[in-house]
């Protein structure tokens, strides 16, 4: 991308919605974070004291450990930091190594934002992560992750024994036919107007996070990872189409609340659901409001085994670095397996390494939380590894939205690869 | 050669220099004062509205890593068979259709009713007021529990009704949520065009009012020939500033439906953000920014000739 058209870009964003704060984002003494062995650090933490502390310390660490490089960190609230990066890309304002969400690894590598890490050194190897915290591109890593989140199912074991249903085990999850059995005991204990929990009330990322893996269970997908050339056959094949009416009818058999409120997993503590889909993040808190009561389920077997969503967020290296080395060596510093616990215990994810899993109480092997380990080294599949993904993301989320919402499936999910095929079509197949 | 010339002359000379003198540096003070106004709008309004412009016709992306290139008329013909835009453009206009003569109304009624010199005005017309210094957001947030299905307007329909009548799920159903939201912007935006109303119901003369009772009209015939009359300019200003805010519509979307259900309240400038930010899809938001300002264009321009003085 020329000078010229970066600077068109920048300025559209303004054009856009006649905004002035995004223009002014990335002008704050951005730099190229490398004069007199400075290296800039970017993060979402801005607003998560837990994560930025760890970061921090990291960051302390490393500095102290040699003279030559001096790593700052400039913190962004979560909500903006996207935003935040895109404009400053714009104006080759980016920091040295910057924190990427995991599934926008390859539009920002496609995008000529990262560098590929190429990592030499480091006391944890690669190989040993969880895949899904490794972000991959054209078979280049271009980010790793500390953590990965999985999402899974929570009940309570009284209720589910109550109603005289199954408890579902990793090697045995629950099968569509159990599971539509179970919701309809639940349902007729009438002690539940809801007895399934989705989060239906939230939006963003979270929908194609959380029902694109059940998407994938019935056998559909968002796009054909073949050759990520079009998302027909994918998207409103039969098992799409299976998928669909399956989630609609979750709403018309009033087991799940076509838009449920603003704090899902309180309105399953405080017992106005059964089961809730929901994830990793909240497995502490529920813990210690219900105890042994507390039930951590394999998410549901529809047909291709139990699946969820893979990758978090993850460190990387921006490709206007003047001094590549010097991020390169802070990047290897930081695979030290004491961090990788850190990180997982102060903001209470799952450890990307099994070394790092096995010091964490709870997270080693027979513990509280193991299920959750076993969840995102089994069940995870990462979302489409394509430049294309924010994009299909978007279109996801408003089809499924509308087939929660009584849309034809076979017409929306016809639209939806209508739009996504357009786009990939539109845009070369992303292969420049 | 000075005593040459007449006095009067000298003294006249004299005279006109420093008028010219004056009026130069008054020129100089106009340029300065207009400046810092006039560069704000060209940064922020005139020159990515010519950016806009230009980019509806290229392909250009948030993120890319080739140069943006001219495509023609591309984005327009996508436009053209774009189903989620085609519903934006009828709801726009819905919403604009059904707000500004509510919204006009509403207000055009609160002010008449503060305009009476009675106790505890000013208490009235701060309470009208407060919604309109209230952040957009923060209203859609408490309208969005509100209009919950057991949210309180639905248990207020309850109480009133005896439980006969069961309110809808306002927001999540297709055929009640573009007119919820009609229904909280018009509360939210009355009471600032109800401060325009006031301030040209003062305008009107006091001894027209009076003539008119010495002629014992009745009130409506008053307020037709009197006030209606007294407020021409007024309602212009009104209809028009009304008007463009509806077009605009997009924080209430924004936060409380996403343009859901179903696309019964997507909307013009909520899809232009949509395709620009999250579909990183620059030009084509361009190009919806670019319909959307020809479309406010012209109804601004013929609700100007339909309301220009036709004397």
């Amino acid at each position: 991308m020329n000078a010229k058209t970066r600077r068109l870009v920048t300025a559209s964003l303004v054009a856009v919605t006649t905004t002035a704060v995004l223009a002014g984002c990335g002008g704050a003494d951005g730099g190229s974070g490398s004069e007199g062995g400075v290296l800039k650090l970017w993060t979402h933490n801005a607003g998560n004291a837990a994560e930025y502390d760890v970061v921090e310390k990291v960051v302390n660490d490393f500095n102290a450990s040699q003279t030559t490089y001096k790593v700052e960190i400039e913190a962004f609230p979560q909500g903006s930091y996207n935003d935040a990066v895109v404009a400053s890309s714009s104006s080759k304002k980016l920091p040295c190594i910057l924190d990427v969400d995991g599934p926008n690894v390859p539009n920002w590598a496609w995008g000529g934002y990262l560098a590929p890490l190429e990592l030499s050194g480091g006391e944890v190897p690669l190989d040993d992560q969880l895949p899904s915290t490794v972000g991959k591109y054209q078979d280049k890593v271009y980010a790793f992750g500390f953590y990965d989140v999985a999402l899974t199912m929570f009940a309570r074991k009284s209720v589910l024994d109550e109603n005289g249903i199954r408890i579902p085990t990793p090697e045995q999850p629950w099968t569509r036919a159990e599971f539509a059995s179970a919701l309809a005991d639940l349902k007729a204990s009438g002690k539940f107007e809801y007895p399934l929990e989705m989060g239906t009330g939230g939006s963003g990322e979270w929908w194609p996070y959380a029902y694109s893996p059940q998407l994938q269970s019935f056998g559909g997908d968002l796009v054909d990872r073949d050759d990520y050339k079009t998302a027909e056959g994918a998207l409103n094949g039969p098992e799409a189409l299976d998928w669909a009416k399956w989630f609609r009818s979750l709403v018309t058999d009033g087991y799940m609340a076509q838009k449920s409120g603003a704090s899902p997993n309180d309105d399953f503590l405080n017992g106005k659901s059964a089961i809730e889909w929901d994830g990793s993040w909240s497995a502490a808190k529920n813990v210690e409001k219900l105890g042994d009561d507390l039930l951590i389920l394999p998410p549901v077997d529809f047909g291709k085994g139990p699946k969820i969503g893979g990758a978090s967020w993850q460190w990387a290296m921006s490709s206007n670095c003047a001094k590549p080395e010097g991020a390169r060596a802070f990047l290897e510093f930081t695979r030290k397996t004491k961090y990788f616990t850190e990180f997982a215990k102060a903001v209470g994810t799952i450890p990307a390494t099994d070394a790092a899993a096995a010091q964490i109480p709870g997270y080693e092997p027979g513990g509280r939380y193991e299920p959750l380990v076993r969840a995102a080294r089994d069940f995870a599949v990462v979302r489409p590894v394509t430049p294309a993904y924010p994009f299909i993301s978007s279109v996801f989320e408003k089809t499924a939205k509308d087939i929660v919402a009584g849309a034809d499936p076979d017409s929306a999910l016809g639209e939806a690869v209508k739009q996504i095929d357009a786009n990939l079509k539109m845009n070369n197949f992303y292969a420049d | 050669m000075t005593a040459a010339v007449p006095l009067r002359v000298r003294l006249r000379r004299a005279h006109s220099i420093t008028q010219a003198d004056a009026r130069r540096r008054e020129g100089i003070a106009a340029v300065a004062m207009a400046a810092p106004a006039v560069l704000l709008l060209l940064v922020f309004v005139v020159i990515p509205i010519g950016l806009a412009f230009v980019l509806a016709f290229t392909s250009a992306r948030l993120v890319s890593p080739t140069p943006a290139r001219f495509v023609g008329l591309r984005n327009f013909a996508m436009l053209a068979e774009d189903p989620v835009f085609l519903r934006s453009v009828l709801n726009t206009f819905v919403f604009a259709a059904l707000v500004v003569p509510v919204q006009a109304g509403v207000a055009l009624g609160l002010a008449l009713l503060i305009n009476a010199r009675f106790r505890g005005t000013n208490f009235f017309r701060t309470v009208y007021f407060i919604p309109v210094v209230t952040s957009m957001v923060v209203v859609s947030i408490v309208w969005t529990l509100l209009y919950q299905k057991d949210g309180l307007l639905n248990r207020i329909i309850e109480a009133v009704t005896f439980g006969q009548v069961e309110g809808p799920d306002w927001l999540n159903d297709p055929s009640t949520s573009l007119a919820a939201i009609v229904f909280m912007s018009v509360w939210q935006g009355a009471g600032f065009h109800m401060i325009i109303w006031l301030a040209g119901l003062q305008t009107i003369p006091a001894d027209l009012y009076e003539a008119a009772s010495i002629d014992g009209v009745s009130r409506w015939t008053r307020f037709r020939y009197v006030t209606w009359p007294g407020l021409r300019a007024t309602r212009t200003f009104v209809l028009i500033t009304i008007t463009i805010a509806a077009f605009s519509l997009f924080t209430q979307v924004n936060v409380m439906t996403q343009g859901g259900p179903l696309d019964s309240t997507t909307t013009l400038v909520y899809q232009a953000v949509r395709s620009g930010y999250q579909q990183q899809q620059t030009a084509y938001a361009s190009a919806i920014s670019l319909v959307f300002f020809v479309l406010v264009l012209i109804v601004s321009l013929a609700q100007r000739y339909l309301t220009r003085e036709k004397d």
